[in-house]
């Protein structure tokens, strides 16, 4: 790695880490049971909203009845993103006219941006109309993340609450995310990503005449617009002039502020962040990189205060740095030392003060090395799974740290909100792992942790391993499922058991090889990320309900303090030993044995 | 369970208006209003029609012309409308093969030019559009490029340098030089050899 790699990584956790106390500390005013001057500010238009809807604002809902208005909310979700994909092109804002998405295809997508996940099987400049963009895919970035972070603040309130029935309002907390969280702080990034150059506009794509003419092999389609193969079964083409490039446009920032705001990280365009007019700069790309992590990162200080003790906030983003750090000195480390293949070529990838060198695959000039590689760890170690680098073209042990932190089950920041109740989780796991060690009943934050916590912590912490697990050895046994394989040996392993995890764990990236939209991939990856987002959320509402029924125990001399750095070593090390023990062997087939050959 | 679908339905609604119609039109209206050259494409202009994109990459084959990245983009290279990489692994030997292709397409036209060639100029760009290469790539072409035009090397290289920009506020990304807008400053009438 190089000074200036170095300097990048470590500007940006300062940066993030000076962000986290203002923006938790204003959350905590926007999800706080007393009436605020936040909440005083935007309460006229909040009581609008509930009295259109039919809403009762200070409506006490127990967790049952918190988890079916959530479950109801995001399934019409899916079923309004469905139908817009289908119907799209009887609809107006369709300049490109675009045709209806298919069936598959569009069920794939209405869950996976329902699911906050973002996987793309579709390439957004050739699949989906602007009004599709709008009204159905950034509608579920706010509503999606808004989902997340109101889980999470029910479930801090199990701990918070004392004896109570209720979890508080499912349609209070979701709308308050959405009006004081997401939308301002996407204004405000909308403006940041247009100075940079990000397009935001409602025009037909341009046409621009191109500096130098030349020639090009155009596929040859038959009268009804498919391709002709010839007689090897391969696409026909002829040569042609290419005089012209079409520019896309649209309104990408501020669909783009949100993907990554809300840890969505679905692309606008095709090549998602790495497409200059979705990340035009070094600058733009420090804003994106920021967006990710600031929510997930402010909700850990939000926690504390809820909670009663700021410290435990701190204990557990400490918990999260502690992975996070050496895994993306790792995967930049890995970049940074090239592509072995292309050693013995006439080609220099040493870093320089002229250029980045390193592994170059798949990358932007304006990013390099440091910025790319600290992004794939962000976008991984969140799961926003936005790209500004093609994950596909990393090296083997640079691939194997985006995966991994996906693996791990999206709790190292992880998504707004699903993040830290995922942390929450392997913390309750590890707390009851210290109480086993010297006999003694958990404690968690002056909650006595029980049989009925531990199933749900369990349940949370092994579903998303079980559904890699179980999709990944489906896919490997089935001929559609290894026919998307793009590269070969190892590596299409890589592939395959990337996008599992990726949707698995609702993040969303993948490597990009895979050809995913095919009925098989659409509804295998579509069932992963349903049951990866909201039975985990059900099981953590199951526990918050639980959690807050119960009288505060007072700390005693046997009370495991959940703030020190004993216990942020104890949580770092379950978190890492069931991620490690679940998929280490599935990685020695993958990005481990493609290394070793590559003559690591 | 009426009561809550109720709820969902008029609260989905209501959501899809704020989020989905007011806050792009909003957004679009600020970003015209402060940003309009950027919020429309970053678009080079010559009499009043737009000739290209400061931000997206187009294809340069011709000696005399700086070549971008690599863009794996399909059919054509530089296709605004189908962006991406090419998603070849580091293992894949079809990678090898198209950096070995690259490196002999470069020395073809350039046959004194032995020195090995910056990585960032046989590799394929994330986007298939990157507008730039890196400043080691613009000094391997330059005295290609000032020897098809008969330009001197000062001359190029001062075109070079005119469209390099370094690290954004000294330390964001890396240094970079624009390929489209320091070709079309080549082709301008004011450039011409001695």
């Amino acid at each position: 790695m190089t000074t200036n790699d170095f300097l990048q990584v470590g500007l940006y956790l300062v940066v993030l880490l000076l962000l986290v106390k203002p923006v938790g500390s204003y959350m905590a005013l926007v999800f706080a049971d007393a009436p605020n001057r936040v909440t005083r500010f935007g309460g006229g238009v909040e009581r609008v909203i509930y009295r259109l809807c039919g809403i009762r604002g200070d409506e006490a809902m127990g967790w049952k009845r918190y988890a079916l208005a959530m479950l109801l909310f995001n399934v019409l979700g899916v079923l309004v993103v469905y139908l817009l994909q289908r119907v799209q092109q009887w609809l107006p804002l369709n300049p490109q006219h675009f045709a209806a998405v298919s069936p598959d295809s569009a069920m794939n997508t209405a869950i996976s941006f329902a699911t906050n996940t973002n996987w793309q099987g579709y390439a957004g400049e050739s699949t989906m109309s602007y009004l599709t963009q709008m009204l159905g895919l950034a509608v579920q970035n706010f509503l999606s993340a808004a989902t997340g972070i109101a889980v999470l603040v029910a479930v801090v309130r199990g701990f918070s609450r004392r004896s109570s029935l209720s979890i508080g309002n499912f349609w209070v907390d979701l709308t308050r995310s959405t009006l004081y969280v997401l939308l301002p702080l996407s204004l405000l990034m909308t403006l940041l990503l247009v100075s940079q150059g990000v397009v935001q506009n409602f025009k037909s794509y341009v046409d621009v005449p191109v500096a130098q003419t030349s020639t090009y092999a155009q596929p040859v389609t038959d009268a009804a617009g498919n391709p002709v193969k010839d007689a090897s079964g391969n696409p026909e083409t002829k040569p042609a002039q290419l005089a012209t490039q079409t520019l896309p446009m649209g309104p990408a920032a501020s669909q783009i502020a949100i993907k990554m705001l809300g840890t969505n990280g679905g692309g606008f365009f095709n090549a998602n962040s790495a497409h200059p007019y979705e990340n035009p700069t070094p600058f733009s790309n420090f804003i994106e990189m920021l967006a990710i992590l600031l929510i997930p990162g402010g909700l850990c200080y939000m926690f504390g205060k809820q909670v009663g003790d700021r410290r435990q906030g701190w204990a557990i983003l400490a918990t999260m740095l502690v992975i996070f750090i050496p895994l993306t000195i790792a995967l930049v480390a890995a970049e940074q030392a090239g592509n072995p293949a292309l050693h013995g070529l006439a080609v220099d990838a040493h870093a320089s003060a002229l250029q980045a060198g390193g592994n170059m695959e798949g990358k932007e000039t304006r990013f390099g090395i440091a910025a790319s590689g600290l992004f794939a760890a962000i976008t991984t170690a969140a799961s926003c799974g936005a790209v500004n680098a093609m994950h596909d073209s990393l090296t083997p042990l640079g691939g194997l740290v985006p995966m991994w932190l996906m693996q791990l089950g999206e709790v190292i920041f992880g998504g707004v909100g699903s993040g830290l109740y995922g942390m929450l989780a392997f913390a309750v796991v590890a707390v009851f792992i210290a109480g086993l060690m010297v006999g003694r009943t958990p404690e968690y934050l002056g909650k006595k942790i029980e049989a009925y916590e531990m199933k749900m912590a369990s349940l949370a912490v092994l579903l998303p391993c079980a559904l890699v697990v179980i999709g990944t050895a489906i896919a490997v046994m089935t001929p559609a499922g290894v026919a998307g394989v793009a590269n070969p040996g190892a590596h299409g392993f890589s592939e395959i058991l990337y996008a599992v995890s990726s949707a698995s764990n609702n993040n969303g990236s993948a490597f990009g090889g895979l050809s995913a939209n095919t009925p098989f991939w659409n509804v295998l990856l579509g069932i992963c990320m349903f049951l990866a987002r909201f039975p985990l959320a059900i099981a953590m509402l199951a526990m918050a309900g639980s959690l807050a029924a119960k009288r505060h125990v007072p700390e005693s001399a046997g009370t495991l303090p959940t703030h020190t750095p004993l216990f942020i070593t104890l949580l770092a090390c379950v978190v890492v030993v069931v991620g490690a023990l679940t998929f280490l062997p599935a990685l020695a087939l993958g990005p481990i044995a493609e290394s070793l050959m590559s003559g690591h | 369970m009426t009561k809550l679908l109720r709820n969902a339905v008029m609260l989905l609604l209501l959501m899809t208006v704020i989020t989905g119609v007011l806050y792009p039109l909003v957004a679009t209206g600020l970003a015209q209003l402060v940003f309009p050259r950027q919020a429309n494409g970053s678009l080079i202009v010559k009499n009043g029609k737009p000739i290209g994109s400061v931000l997206i990459g187009q294809s340069f084959t011709d000696p005399k012309y700086f070549w971008g990245r690599p863009s794996a983009t399909t059919p054509q290279a530089n296709n605004g409308t189908n962006s991406g990489g090419s998603n070849l692994g580091p293992t894949n030997p079809a990678l090898t093969d198209a950096v070995k292709q690259r490196i002999a397409a470069l020395r073809a036209v350039d046959p004194g030019n032995t020195a090995p060639v910056p990585v960032d100029l046989v590799t394929a760009s994330g986007s298939g559009l990157d507008p730039e290469i890196s400043p080691a790539a613009a000094q391997y072409q330059l005295e290609r490029v000032a020897k098809a035009r008969g330009l001197s090397t000062s001359q190029v290289q001062a075109l070079v340098n005119e469209y390099t920009s370094g690290r954004q506020l000294g330390v964001f990304g890396e240094p970079r030089v624009n390929v489209l807008q320091l070709n079309l400053a080549l082709d301008a009438p004011q450039t011409h050899g001695s």
